[in-house]
This record gives C-alpha cells, structure tokens and sequence, in this order.
C-alpha cells in the first residue's frame, strides 16, 4: 500500500470529506492502486520540458469590467437548503 | 412514414418537416411514446420533458407556418444531463444534484433552442461525468441497447443508448477523456467530441476544465456537422473559448478524400487492442484507402502514458471544481450538522458516490503540500510530450486513425472491482484531450453482435477534416444505420 490509513484519513479532511468505516478500507485499496499507477510518470525524463498551460497556447483573455448581470438573488436561493432573509444559514462559527 | 419517423435522421426529418409531411408535433409525441415505451429497460433518462418538449413543438411549427424556421427547426434532441437547463432539474447523475434546478441556460442550451431544436429529456450519465460505463450514476446504470447485459460506456452513456434505440436522433454529450466517443463506439453511434475551446462550457457542469468538451452523439456524421455548426463559436461567457469562424460543417463533407493523408498510429495495434476489434478497424482503414485517403504509419512514442497522466490532471482540475459544493449554497446538505466542518464534511460524503470521492481525494493527494511538483507539475510536463507526438505526427498527416476502444461493450459489473482496469479503457481517446483535438467514432462493425468504433483525430479546428473522413466511410458501408433488433 502506498498510502496509509492516516494519509487517507488527512486527504479526506483536507478534501472535506467524510467516509463512512464500511468505505473507509476499500478506499485505502483504490487510491493506493491509483497513486501507484500515476507513478510511472516519475521514470519519464521531462528535463527541459515546458509543462503545459494551455492546450492550444492561448492565454487568458481578459474582458471589460462592466457589470453585466442583475442582482437574480431570490432566484438564485431557491436551490438553497437553508435561507433567511435572504442569507445563507450555517451552523454558528463564532460563540 | 409516421411508423418510421424515429429511423429518420435529423437531415432526414428536417427534409420531411420542411415538406410538411409530418408536424413537429406529430414527430415529438412519436418519439416521448417510444421513450415510454422503452427506457424502463434502458434507464436513459434522468428527466423527461415531455410538456416542455410539446409546447417547443409547437412553437416550432407556429415558426414554420409563419415562414421564421432555424436551422434545426423542430427537431428533436436530447441533453446530457450535465448542462444546465433553466426551470428543469439538472443532476449530473449525482445525489448531490439530485434537486438542483439551474437559473439558466448553459450556451449550448440556448444556442439548440434558438435554432429550435426540440428537448426530450435529459440523459442520464456516469456521476460528474467521473466513469467509462454509466455504473457511477447515482440513478443507476444505463444499459446499451445490443444487449441489455451491457454497459453502453460513458461517461455519456444515456445520450449515447438513446440515440442508437431511436428513442432520439442526436444527443448532446461532454468528452474530457472519451466520454463521447466511448459510449458512441459500443453502441454503433457517431461520436463527436471538437477541439477544445471550439464550443463554449458554460452552464456545462465542470469535472477538468482544461479538457472538458461539449459535442454530439448522432446517427450519422451529416448530422453531427449540422449540430455542431449550431452549437459552436464564440461565447464571452466562457474565458476558455476560443475565437475562431465557424465552417459550414455539413458543405465540407462532400470534398472527396482524393489527396487526404491518414495516419495509422503503430503503437495502437500493439498488445490490449481485442482481435475482432483489430480486423474491423484494419478493413475500415482499407475502405478508406479505396475511397482515395493515402495511408501511412505515424508514431505516437509516449501513448502509454497518456492514461496515467490524464489521472493526475483530470483529478486535481476536479477537486479543485468541486470545491464548490458545499452544503450551503445549493445541492445536498447532511441533516443537522454540529458544526461548519462538520456541515461540509457530511453533506460531501453523502452527496457523492465513491468514484467522484476517489477522484477528489486523488487531485487533493497531488496538490497537497510537498506533492505537487511531483505530480502535477510532472504530469503538465508529460502532457507536454504527448502533444509534442501529435505536432510532429500531424506534421506529416491530415488525420490520426485507429481503433476507438481497446473492447467492444464490456458486461455491467465487469470492470467496478479495480479502478485502473476501467480507466484503462480510455487509452485511445484520452491524447486527443489531453492535447485539445478534435476526434471523431464512427462504427466501423461488429463482434459477437456488439459494434466497434474507429476513431479519427485531426489537428487543431480541423473538424472538417474528421468529419470528412468519417462522412465518405459511412457512405462506403451500412454501420451506422444498423438498428438493433429490439428498436426498429
């Protein structure tokens, strides 16, 4: 196994995920399989190689900055589990 | 004729609508029966628009008679569901999405509708387009119309089975790793996924930006230019898409193929590739060469790594993208949560399945403090050289052909116990996003009753090139146009 239950166990929390115990094993397995995969890419010499930023090469275009858009929030909330006046509702973070 | 409207292609039916032999009314309601009828067993669709697609309908002949018909008048179609419809559920095959109604169009959305295409539902799809069989849908597995026991591949797997039953003619579909022209290869469809940056990606649903595009699933290669041309050009919306005039599409397949150079990549015939799969793609490489295509091998050095690299890129551009979910501001939310971390940890966890969690949980590894040069940086590196072996490959030639899928439709349960094995699937496909072309499936036969694809890779913007080629085969052989038995 190339990853160990703790590094899985951190890689969860940084990914803000949590794992139900019956999928905790199985996911250990599948993502040390997969590290070992990519690894391969480790023996290729890349000496002088420019990593690739963009496919075609392009760069980023920029645009004006106009407002464009109107204030939509009502609508946009409908799809919001937890509103109140029109603010999103979250467990308290400050006591 | 009616009985026969869901054989018809969309060239066809535009031709038949415009000579008034059939309504798109009459046309829609024979297409939302067939669906009726049979997407229990296919499991297609995550939605049916069967009100919406009839009052489209109608507006659609409304625009007829009134002498105002786009180009895609009245024709039906059916969405991925990974782009955004306004007022109609978008779930991107997720328990996270599974409630979500988007407050607007994605482009491409809009741009069918205002050529007036005709929406019949939404197309059920691997989950975040994150698989290579529709067996992460959180809505269940798609199965492939040739045999029920099949996956139809994916990740557009439900575009693809609904256009092969003739349960629609096209389908719009999203490939960042072959999750158009997979699908398309096992169930004898024609597959187009554009160079990137071709079609505008918003309202598309993002899973790796740098190699997410959108294209088509249709029942001919005509077809797929008559959609594409609606589909494409340039949108401000999106900061990846590309400014660059649209061709006429459908104008550019009759050229004939006389002086084309079509490259046959050498490492593609080497060990993985199934035989039946090996002698249909070599007598379809033959049929081209009779139509007046000159062949010549090509070398692709670094293809092996394509598959590995594709899986440090393509996870970390998702980890990245699905940050965004997070419980709050849309999508699944864990039911009391004690805290914040809490509140996103749970909602998370619950909201997606296991393969879209693998996959965020590897681009988090790899970006993660102290790994990223090693992987990321490393994989940008790699990417660089396989898009070096197309620039010097297409130096030489006008197109890259070869088989699409190393099998035909492989059984549902197959290939779920190990990751690599499916992932390993993609090989043919995964370059032409990787380096940003434009690739074409086509079907090119059949093993054992399941259809086979060929896959055509053309240098940047040279859809026509692709499209072309693909367009004279087809009308050198009857691939395309066989019908499962069970949907005629």
């Amino acid at each position: 196994m190339s990853l160990d239950k703790d590094q899985v166990q951190h890689i969860a929390m940084l990914a803000r995920l949590r794992l139900a115990d019956e999928e905790f094993a199985e996911t250990v397995d599948k993502l040390s399989r997969i590290v070992d995969f990519v690894d391969q890419l480790s023996r290729v010499s890349t000496d002088d190689v420019v990593p690739m930023a963009h496919p075609l090469d392009a760069s980023q275009r920029l645009r004006p900055d106009e407002v464009t858009e109107s204030n939509d929030r009502d609508h946009v909330q409908e799809n919001a589990p937890l509103v109140q006046d029109g603010l999103y509702l979250v467990p308290k973070v400050i006591e | 004729m009616d009985a026969e409207l869901h054989q018809l292609t969309l060239t066809q039916l535009a031709a038949g609508l415009g000579r008034r032999e059939f309504s798109a009314v009459d046309l829609t309601r024979a297409l939302l029966e067939r669906i009726e009828r049979h997407d229990a067993a296919l499991n297609a669709f995550v939605t049916v628009t069967g009100d919406e697609a009839l009052a489209a309908a109608k507006r659609a002949d409304d625009a007829r008679a009134a002498g105002e018909a786009g180009v895609l008048n009245g024709l039906p179609i059916v969405h991925k569901d990974i782009f955004c419809t306004r007022g109609i559920r978008t779930t991107c095959g997720s328990r996270m999405l599974e409630d979500f109604v988007s407050p607007y169009d994605a482009t491409v959305v809009e741009r069918l509708a205002r050529a007036g295409a005709v929406v019949l539902g939404k197309t059920n799809m691997d989950e975040f387009a994150m698989g290579s069989s529709n067996e992460t849908s959180y809505f269940g597995p798609v199965r492939n119309p040739w045999d029920l026991e099949r996956s139809p591949g994916g990740s557009s797997g439900g575009s693809a089975a609904a256009v092969a039953a003739r349960l629609a003619p096209a389908a719009t579909g999203t490939d960042t790793g072959g999750s158009i022209r997979q699908p398309a290869a096992m169930t004898g469809t024609v597959g187009l996924k554009p160079t990137y940056g071709r079609v505008s990606r918003y309202g598309m649903i993002a899973f790796a930006s740098s190699l997410d595009q959108a294209g088509v699933i249709a029942r001919s290669t005509e077809d797929a230019a008559l959609l594409l041309g609606a589909m494409a050009g340039f949108d401000p919306r999106d900061s990846t898409c590309i400014e660059h005039p649209v061709p006429d599409y459908v104008a550019a397949l009759a050229a004939p193929l006389e002086g084309l150079k079509v490259g046959i990549v050498r490492q593609h015939f080497d060990q993985g590739l199934d035989a039946g799969c090996a002698t249909a793609v070599r007598e379809a490489l033959a049929v081209l060469e009779a139509c007046g295509a000159t062949l010549t091998e090509v070398d692709l050095p670094n293809l092996d790594l394509s598959v590995p690299t594709y899986y440090v890129v393509a996870p970390a551009e998702c980890s990245s993208n699905l940050s965004r979910f997070d419980g709050v501001r849309f999508g699944h939310r864990a039911a009391d949560p004690g805290d914040l971390t809490e509140l996103y940890c749970r909602s998370r966890g619950e909201g997606f399945g296991a393969e879209v969690k693998r996959r965020i949980m590897t681009g988090t590894y790899v970006l993660s403090a102290g790994y990223y040069d090693a992987y990321y940086l490393k994989a940008q590196k790699v990417r660089q050289l396989i898009a070096d072996d197309f620039r010097r490959a297409f130096a030489d030639v006008d197109v890259i052909a070869g088989p699409t899928s190393p099998t035909p439709a492989f059984r549902l349960g197959d290939k779920t116990d190990d990751p690599i094995t499916m992932y390993l699937n993609d090989i043919y496909t995964i370059g032409a996003n990787l380096a940003g072309l434009p690739a074409i499936s086509a079907p090119c036969g059949f093993v054992d009753g399941l259809p086979v694809g060929l896959h055509l890779v053309g240098p940047h913007f040279g859809e026509e090139a692709i499209l072309r080629c693909a367009h004279h085969y087809e009308r050198a052989t009857e691939w395309h146009a066989t019908c499962p038995d069970a949907y005629r």
